[in-house]
C-alpha cells in the first residue's frame, strides 16, 4: 500500500450523512429543557439608548427572562491581536460589551435578549420592549472618519485605531527620486460578507450538579473561544467549560471570532439553570456576522527602463468597524502589509496603513484576509505599470519575479520565502489558457459584436498560519501551533484527534490518509474527531490554510511517537534489538529476518501487557504532539481569466477561468481541487457580484439575499485548474496550504480581463464589483466623451 | 393550533402546529428530520428543498398546514436503505459537497430536474440550481455531480425496465 493513498482522491468519509441528511449542525442540536432567545438589535447606526421599558415583554406568557445590558454586567469580547502604532502607542482597544452599555454602534449592535418557552414567543414578546433611542450622526465613510467630528468611541479621537507602518522609507524614497518611470493606481477593495450558508448558531447549557458549563457553537476554533470566552468575558475556568463545534456548514473567517452571542446563551443559562438556544436568521446575519475586506489604497511603483520594480509605496486605509473583532487589527497589517513583496523581487517596499472605527459591523478576516486585498492592488498596479511601459501583462511579471533559485528569498517586509517556482506557474497557466492566440479569440468575439478581454494575476500568500514566535513578535496573544493525539485502539484501530476543525475541508479523509498511510492500515480504519474541547487536548482551530501544514504535521508527529514506542515493544516480543527494528506497511520487522508483528499485535500487547517490557515502558499506545513551524508556508499560483462583455446591456460573462497553483505536497487532489473552486468562486463574486452596502446614516442597504448578490451556478463557468507543485522547505510534510488561494488569485485576473475587454474604448479602471451598471457607465461614458471631444 | 397529517418519506405523521407554522419548522422540529436546513428567511437560498407530492418545492415558502394530507420525501428518504440514491452516489463521487449545508436541498432539486429533462446540458444545470445557493463548492462539482447523477438514474430507470 505503500504510496497509494497519498496524492490519491480518496472519496470523502464525511459524505455519507451529509448525504442522508445525517449531519448535527448546531441547530439540529436540541437540549432538554431548552429555552429560546431572541435578539433586539440596534435599528440605529450610532445612538444613545435612554431608556429600555421590557416590563410587559417579561410579562408575556411563555417568556422567561428579559435581560439587557445592565442585567448582563460580564467582561469585554477581546481581540486577539496588538498593533503598535509607528509612534510606538498600542492601538485603541475599546470595550466590547456582548449587550450594548448606553451606546449602540453600528445596526445589529445587541441591545436585549428575550428568553421563552419558544422562538416564537420570544420574538413576539420582543415587539413590546419599548426602547428609547437618541440617534447620533453616524460615522459611515472611512474617508470622513478621520475628520468626523462624531466619534464611534468617545475615548478613540479621529476614529482612529493605529497608524502603522512597515518598511524603509527612505530607500523607496531614494528610489522613486531616480526611477524612469512610476505607476499609479487608486482603488477600493469592496467590503463583503462571507455569508457561509449555515447561518450562526449557539446552545449554553448548564450542569446544575457540578456547575459545568457547554456551549455549542458554530465555531471554526473551538478551544479558542473557550479561551477568548472563559477567561476574557464570563471568567469560567477551562476545566468547567465545554465547547462543541459540530459540523459547521461553511466559514469562510466569519466563524472564527468570538462573538456575542455565545456569552449571551452561555450567561442565561447559568442564571436561567437551563438551556438556551440562539439561531441567526439570515438577515441577523448579514448585520453580525464580522464582514471582510474594505480597504481604500493608493500605492505607486517606481521602475528602471526595462520596467523592472525599484520600489513600492502602498497607503491603505482600514476599516475596522465599530469594535475589534478578534483577529481585525491584523489582517491589514500582519496579512496585508507584509505581503507586499508579492511574487516579485522589489527592493525596497514601504507601507502605512490607517485603521479606523466607523459605524458599522466589525470587520475581520474572510477568506485569504489581508492576501487577497494585497493581492489585488498589486496586481491591478503591475497591469498599469505594463501599460505605462507598453510591455505585455506577462512579460512584465516574468521580469520582475523572484527567481526559482533564490529561494530561500527574504523580503524586504518581514517575510522570508521558502520556495517556489513563479516561472514555471505563469509558464503553465499562459499555456493552458491559450494567452498567446487571445487576440483571435477577441476578433472573433467583435464579430458577435461581444467585447472580449482577458486578464493575468500571479499571487504569493503567507499561509498555515503559525510560528508562535513569529505571531507573537507581531502582536498576536496567543500562539498558533496546533496539537493532536492519535490513539491505537487494542485491536489496532485508531482514532485521531485533531485541535484543527473541518467545517467542509474534508480533514475526517485528509488526516485519516495521512494516518492510513503511515501506518499501513485502510482509510476506514482512521477515525478523525474534532470540534470538542472536551474529547481534543487542545487546538488553535481552522483558518488560514494551516489544518494540514500545522495540524497535519502534529498529527505526522504523534504518529512518530507511535511508532518509536511500536519499535521498542515490538523489539521486546520478538526478542531483537529495538535497533533492528523497521516498520513498513503496518508491520514491525527485525531487519534482514521475517520476523514480524503487525501493528495490531504490538497495540493488543500494548493494552493486555502480559509478555510486555513493563520495567521500562508504561503499557497503552496513545501519543500527542503539538507542532509549531519555523515559518509560515507560502503557496503561490498564476490564474487567467477571459470575459466578454455585452455592449448593450454591460454584463460580464466568464468565459474561461485558469488557474494554476503551488500548493507543495497534496494529500487528495479531489479536495485540493474543490477548495480552488470554491475560492475562485467567491473571488469571482468580489470581482463582479458582491458588495456590502451602507447609507449615510449607517442602514445597511445590503441586509439580504435578495440585496447582496451571492454568485449563483448560472454566472459562474466550469475552472480549468493546474498545479505546478513545489515541496514547501521548511514544513516537514512538504505542503503548503490551499483554502484561500482562489480567493486570493482570482478577482484581479477577472477585473484586468473587465478592463482589457473595454481598453479600446479607453477604459483603464474599474472598480469591484464590475455590475453591468459600472461596466454600462465605462463603456457609454467613454463614448460619450469621444463623441463631445 | 391545527393538526397536520403528512406521509413523510412513506410514513404517516401528525402534528399539532401553530398555524403559522413553516412546512421546514414543521419537519425538523416536530418530526426531528434535520436533514432539510434552514439558510435564508427570504426563500433564496434552497438549503430547504424537499418533494411534496413528487415535486421539488422550499419548505420555508411553505405553510405547514397547506402541506396536511400530501406526500413528502426529505433528504433522509432518498437512500434506500443502505443503498445512496444514484444522485446521493453522484455526489459523493464528484465531490460535489464540502459543508453539506446546501447539500441536501441541491441533491433534491436536482433529482427534480432530471424528472424533467432525462439528460440535462450544463448550462440547463445551471439555470435550474439558480435557486440553491453553494458558498463552498463554485458549483463546478455539484454541476458534474448532477450529469452523473442524471446518467446513473437514465441506467437505472433503462434497468427497470
Ligand atoms: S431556507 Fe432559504 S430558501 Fe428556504
Ligand atoms: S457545500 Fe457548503 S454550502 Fe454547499
Amino acid at each position: 500500500m505503500d504510496g497509494s493513498l497519498i496524492g490519491s482522491p480518496v472519496r470523502r468519509k464525511e459524505d455519507q450523512r451529509f448525504l442522508t441528511g445525517r449531519g448535527n449542525y448546531t441547530d439540529d442540536i436540541n437540549r432538554p429543557g431548552q429555552a429560546y432567545a431572541y435578539i433586539i438589535r440596534s435599528p440605529h447606526g450610532h445612538a444613545k439608548i435612554k431608556k429600555i421599558d421590557a416590563s410587559a415583554a417579561a410579562k408575556t406568557k411563555g417568556v422567561i427572562a428579559v435581560f439587557t445590558g445592565d442585567d448582563m454586567k460580564v467582561g469585554s469580547l477581546p481581540c486577539g491581536w496588538q498593533v503598535k502604532s509607528t509612534d510606538g502607542s498600542p492601538m485603541k482597544e475599546p470595550p466590547h460589551p456582548p449587550i450594548a452599555q448606553g451606546k449602540v454602534r453600528h445596526v445589529g449592535d445587541q441591545v436585549c435578549v428575550v428568553i421563552a418557552e419558544t422562538y416564537a414567543i420570544a420574538r413576539d414578546a420582543a415587539e413590546k420592549v419599548k426602547i428609547d433611542y437618541q440617534p447620533l450622526p453616524a460615522v459611515v465613510d472611512m474617508r470622513r472618519a478621520l475628520e468626523s467630528k462624531s466619534l464611534v468611541h468617545d475615548d478613540v479621537p479621529k476614529n482612529l485605531c493605529y497608524d502603522w507602518t512597515i518598511g524603509d522609507a527612505k530607500a523607496v524614497n531614494d528610489a522613486f527620486a531616480k526611477a524612469h518611470k512610476v505607476a499609479k493606481i487608486e482603488l477600493i477593495n469592496n467590503r463583503l460578507i462571507a455569508n457561509a450558508m449555515e447561518p450562526r448558531a449557539a446552545i449554553g447549557d448548564y450542569d446544575r450538579s457540578n456547575g459545568d458549563y457547554t456551549l455549542y457553537t458554530t465555531s471554526q476554533n473551538p478551544h479558542v473561544i473557550r479561551l477568548l470566552m472563559g477567561a476574557f468575558v464570563l471568567q469560567i475556568p477551562e476545566s468547567k467549560l465545554r465547547v462543541v463545534a459540530p459540523d459547521v456548514g461553511g466559514g469562510f473567517g466569519s466563524k472564527i471570532y468570538h462573538y456575542a452571542e455565545e456569552a449571551i446563551v452561555t450567561w442565561a443559562a447559568g442564571k436561567l439553570a437551563r438551556p438556551v438556544k440562539w439561531t441567526a436568521e439570515r438577515s441577523e446575519s448579514f448585520m453580525s456576522d464580522a464582514h471582510g475586506r474594505d480597504h481604500i489604497t493608493h500605492a505607486k511603483v517606481a521602475m528602471d527602463k526595462d520596467g523592472r520594480f525599484l520600489a513600492l509605496m502602498v497607503d491603505t486605509m482600514a476599516n475596522m468597524g465599530a469594535y475589534l473583532s478578534t483577529f481585525a487589527p491584523c489582517i491589514p497589517t500582519y496579512l496585508h502589509g507584509t505581503l507586499l513583496a508579492g511574487n516579485y523581487a522589489t527592493p525596497a517596499i514601504y507601507t502605512n496603513v490607517k485603521a479606523v472605527f466607523t459605524n458599522t459591523v466589525p470587520v475581520d478576516a474572510y477568506r485569504g484576509a489581508g492576501r487577497p486585498e494585497c493581492t489585488y492592488l498589486l496586481e491591478r498596479l503591475v497591469d498599469v505599470a505594463a501599460r505605462e511601459m507598453k510591455l505585455d501583462r506577462a512579460e512584465i511579471r516574468r521580469r520582475n519575479f523572484i527567481h526559482a533559485d533564490d529561494f530561500p528569498y527574504q523580503t524586504p517586509v518581514a517575510l522570508k520565502y521558502d520556495s517556489g517556482d513563479y516561472h514555471t506557474l505563469m509558464d503553465k497557466a499562459i499555456r493552458l489558457s491559450g494567452w498567446d492566440d487571445f487576440e483571435k479569440r477577441r476578433a472573433e468575439a467583435k464579430k458577435r459584436g461581444k467585447l472580449r478581454g482577458i486578464g493575468i494575476s500571479t499571487y504569493i500568500e503567507a499561509c498555515g498560519i503559525a510560528p508562535s514566535a513569529v505571531v507573537g513578535s507581531l502582536g498576536a496573544r496567543a500562539g498558533l501551533y496546533e496539537c493532536a493525539n492519535v490513539r491505537v485502539h487494542p485491536t489496532g484501530s485508531v482514532t485521531v484527534f485533531t485541535g484543527t476543525h473541518s467545517h467542509g475541508q474534508g480533514h475526517e479523509t485528509t488526516f485519516a490518509q495521512l494516518v492510513a498511510e503511515r501506518l499501513g492500515l485502510t482509510v476506514e480504519q482512521v477515525d478523525v474527531v474534532h470540534g470538542d474541547t472536551a474529547k481534543i487536548p487542545f487546538g488553535m482551530g481552522t483558518y488560514g490554510s494551516r489544518s494540514l501544514a500545522v495540524g497535519g504535521v502534529a498529527i505526522a508527529k504523534a504518529l512518530d511517537k507511535i511508532i518509536a514506542k511500536g519499535k521498542k515493544i515490538a523489539a521486546h516480543l520478538l526478542e531483537a534489538s529495538e535497533s533492528d527494528i523497521e516498520f513498513r506497511n503496518g508491520a514491525f520487522t527485525v531487519a534482514g529476518t521475517d520476523k514480524k508483528k503487525m501493528l495490531g499485535e504490538v497495540s493488543l500487547a500494548a493494552y493486555v501487557p502480559h509478555n510486555y517490557p513493563i520495567d521500562k515502558l508504561e503499557p497503552g499506545l496513545e501519543e500527542t504532539a503539538f507542532f509549531d513551524p519555523l515559518n509560515f508556508s507560502y503557496p503561490a499560483g498564476c490564474h487567467v481569466c477571459e470575459v466578454e462583455i455585452d455592449p448593450d446591456t454591460g454584463v460580464t460573462k466568464i468565459v474561461n477561468f485558469t488557474a494554476v497553483d503551488d500548493f507543495g505536497r497534496v494529500l487528495n487532489p479531489m479536495i485540493v481541487d474543490g477548495q480552488v473552486h470554491g475560492g475562485i468562486a467567491q473571488g469571482i463574486g468580489q470581482a463582479l457580484l458582491e458588495t456590502c452596502v451602507y447609507d449615510d446614516n449607517g442602514q445597511l442597504v445590503t441586509g439580504s439575499l435578495m440585496d447582496y448578490c451571492m454568485p449563483r451556478a448560472d454566472d459562474l463557468p466550469s475552472f480549468k485548474t493546474g498545479t505546478h507543485n513545489v515541496p514547501a522547505r521548511d514544513n516537514p510534510l512538504g505542503v503548503k496550504g490551499c483554502g484561500e488561494v482562489g480567493a486570493i488569485g482570482s478577482p484581479p485576473a477577472v477585473i484586468g480581463a473587465v478592463i482589457d475587454a473595454l481598453s479600446p474604448l479607453g477604459v483603464t479602471h474599474m472598480e469591484m464589483p464590475a455590475t453591468p451598471l459600472r461596466v454600462w457607465q465605462a463603456i457609454n461614458g467613454t463614448k460619450h466623451r469621444k463623441a463631445a471631444e | 393550533m391545527a393538526s397536520v397529517t403528512i406521509t413523510v418519506n412513506g410514513q404517516k405523521r401528525t402534528a399539532d402546529v401553530e398555524p403559522r407554522t413553516l412546512l421546514v419548522q414543521l419537519l425538523r422540529e416536530n418530526h426531528g428530520l434535520t436533514g432539510t436546513h434552514v439558510g435564508c428567511d427570504t426563500s433564496q437560498c434552497g438549503a430547504c428543498v424537499i418533494h411534496v407530492n413528487g415535486k421539488s418545492v422550499k419548505a420555508c415558502t411553505m405553510l405547514a398546514v397547506q402541506a396536511d394530507g400530501a406526500s413528502v420525501t426529505t433528504i433522509e428518504g432518498l437512500a434506500d436503505g443502505a443503498t445512496l440514491h444514484p444522485m446521493q452516489e453522484a455526489f459523493r463521487d464528484n465531490h460535489g459537497l464540502q459543508c453539506g449545508f446546501c447539500t441536501p436541498g441541491m441533491v433534491m432539486s436536482a433529482v427534480d430536474l432530471v424528472q424533467h429533462n432525462a439528460d440535462p446540458s450544463e448550462q440547463e444545470i445551471r439555470d435550474w440550481l439558480e435557486g440553491n445557493i453553494c458558498r463552498c463548492t463554485g458549483y463546478h462539482n455539484i454541476v458534474k455531480s448532477v450529469k452523473a447523477g442524471a446518467a446513473a438514474m437514465r441506467k437505472t430507470k433503462t434497468k427497470k425496465k
